[in-house]
């Protein structure tokens, strides 16, 4: 477990950046995982009083702030009906009500962790991260940055016309996927993210107009483009498997329209 | 770390380490309910309310309560009684160890759902952990007690 020396709530996102510059001291979200890591932090630095922690929605985007939890995502009617609820079954199966309660969107995508399926589904809509000094930057260019010291204040999803679908297998419900996989379609172009490989989200976009017929051929590039690997979830080669079966069926549940 | 918070109705001050999270000072406030069953996050023991949402105490850092309600199951004996009895009809406890937060976690859900469906009973409660049953005594409790309090009887 973590020790802290210091807890500071913040007054204003300057005072974060600032305290936020020095290596032994961290910004902390939910606290769920960060608690539990090893080791001393001198000082915690809450940003839980910037008001960051709510779901704005205007004719073009959805802004979210990092604070919003992940419960908040789940219930949140108008992310949902616009995305048929891809962002609700990105995080229904994290854990329990209890934890997503708790769980930020800002440490979620911030930790980039190769285990999240927040990343994974935000990663195939047209989803931008807006960094306090950084600026805003595409979720697609953010993942692959080095970690820093700068601090992700919202995210944005623009209301583009994506429709997109969430899946992931897990040996039970509740436990990390043993693959992650969000599929959006738009104007024939799919995008197609796999997470959990165990590695973090990597997002494939199609260049070719997706069609019923061709969903299996875009699945099994989607699958080739990125790498697997095995831990105690599954093999490299079955989470492979996955990977297509899972992509295959998210177009398949666009295409026909099937979707809710 | 001076804090002031309200406790089961009353108002509660505190000294606390700056790091310490809220399921260590509720037990030295005396909320014996509160127990901490896996140090992982994940089994929903430790469950009580922070302004009457469902929250795990031990990844509740003491400085996010200032000036936020807290609830535990020593704030509603009354109601957790009644659901409690419903449970036992129903055979459904072995050891009783994962009680406290079930039945928090349980009473937060009849305020947030109305009328949920079977699946949504069980999603909404998959974050607490029995190690003992297979959940269905503490399902049929659940639809009973929810019966009973939307017919009365």
């Amino acid at each position: 477990m973590i020790t802290i020396n210091n807890y500071v709530k913040v007054k204003s996102l300057e005072e974060a950046f600032e305290l936020n510059q020095k290596k032994a001291n961290r910004i902390v979200g939910g606290m769920m995982w960060l608690r539990m890591s090893k080791g001393r932090m001198q000082t915690a630095i809450d940003l839980s009083e910037l008001g960051l922690d709510t779901i704005e929605e205007t004719e073009e985007e959805f802004k979210i702030g990092c604070m919003c939890t992940l419960r908040r995502l789940e219930l949140h009617e108008g992310l949902n009906r616009y995305f048929n609820q891809a962002v609700k079954d990105s995080v229904r199966h994290i854990v329990g009500t209890q934890f997503r309660n708790q769980a930020t969107v800002g440490g979620s995508i911030f930790g980039r962790f190769g285990f999240s399926d927040v990343l994974t589904c935000l990663l195939v809509l047209d989803t931008y991260v807006e960094l306090y000094k950084g600026g805003i930057v595409p979720l697609c260019e953010f993942v692959n940055m080095e970690r820093d010291s700068d601090i992700l204040v919202r995210l944005i999803i623009k209301k583009d016309g994506r429709k997109a679908v969430y899946l992931s297998e897990r040996m039970s419900s509740t436990d990390f996927p043993i693959l992650a996989c969000a599929v959006a379609v738009k104007k024939g172009t799919a995008y197609i993210s796999l997470g959990a490989r165990p590695m973090k989200a990597e997002l494939f976009v199609s260049g070719e107009r997706v069609t019923e017929e061709n969903a299996e051929v875009i699945a099994a590039k989607a699958a080739k483009a990125v790498s697997f690997s095995s831990n105690m979830r599954g093999s490299a080669e079955y989470r492979e498997h996955l990977a297509k079966v899972l992509a295959k069926r998210g177009l398949l549940t666009l295409l026909k329209g099937a979707c809710r | 770390m001076e804090i002031q918070f309200v406790l089961n109705g009353k108002k509660t001050s505190a000294d606390a380490a700056p790091g310490a999270m809220l399921y260590g000072l509720l037990r030295e406030k005396g909320c014996y309910s509160v127990k901490c069953g896996c140090e992982t996050t994940n089994c929903g023991l430790c469950t009580v309310w922070v302004d009457g949402v469902p929250t795990l105490s031990c990844a509740m850092p003491v400085a996010r309560v200032e000036g936020r309600e807290v609830t535990t199951m020593e704030g509603l004996q009354k109601e957790a009684e009644e659901f409690g009895s419903f449970l036992a009809a129903e055979g459904a406890e072995q050891c009783g160890f994962c009680s406290p937060g079930f039945i928090m976690n349980v009473l937060a859900m009849v305020r947030e759902l109305d009328n949920p469906s079977e699946d949504e009973i069980k999603e909404y409660l998959s974050g607490n952990l029995c190690r003992c049953t297979g959940y269905m005594g503490q399902l049929r409790a659940i639809q009973k007690y929810m019966k009973m309090k939307k017919e009365g009887v």
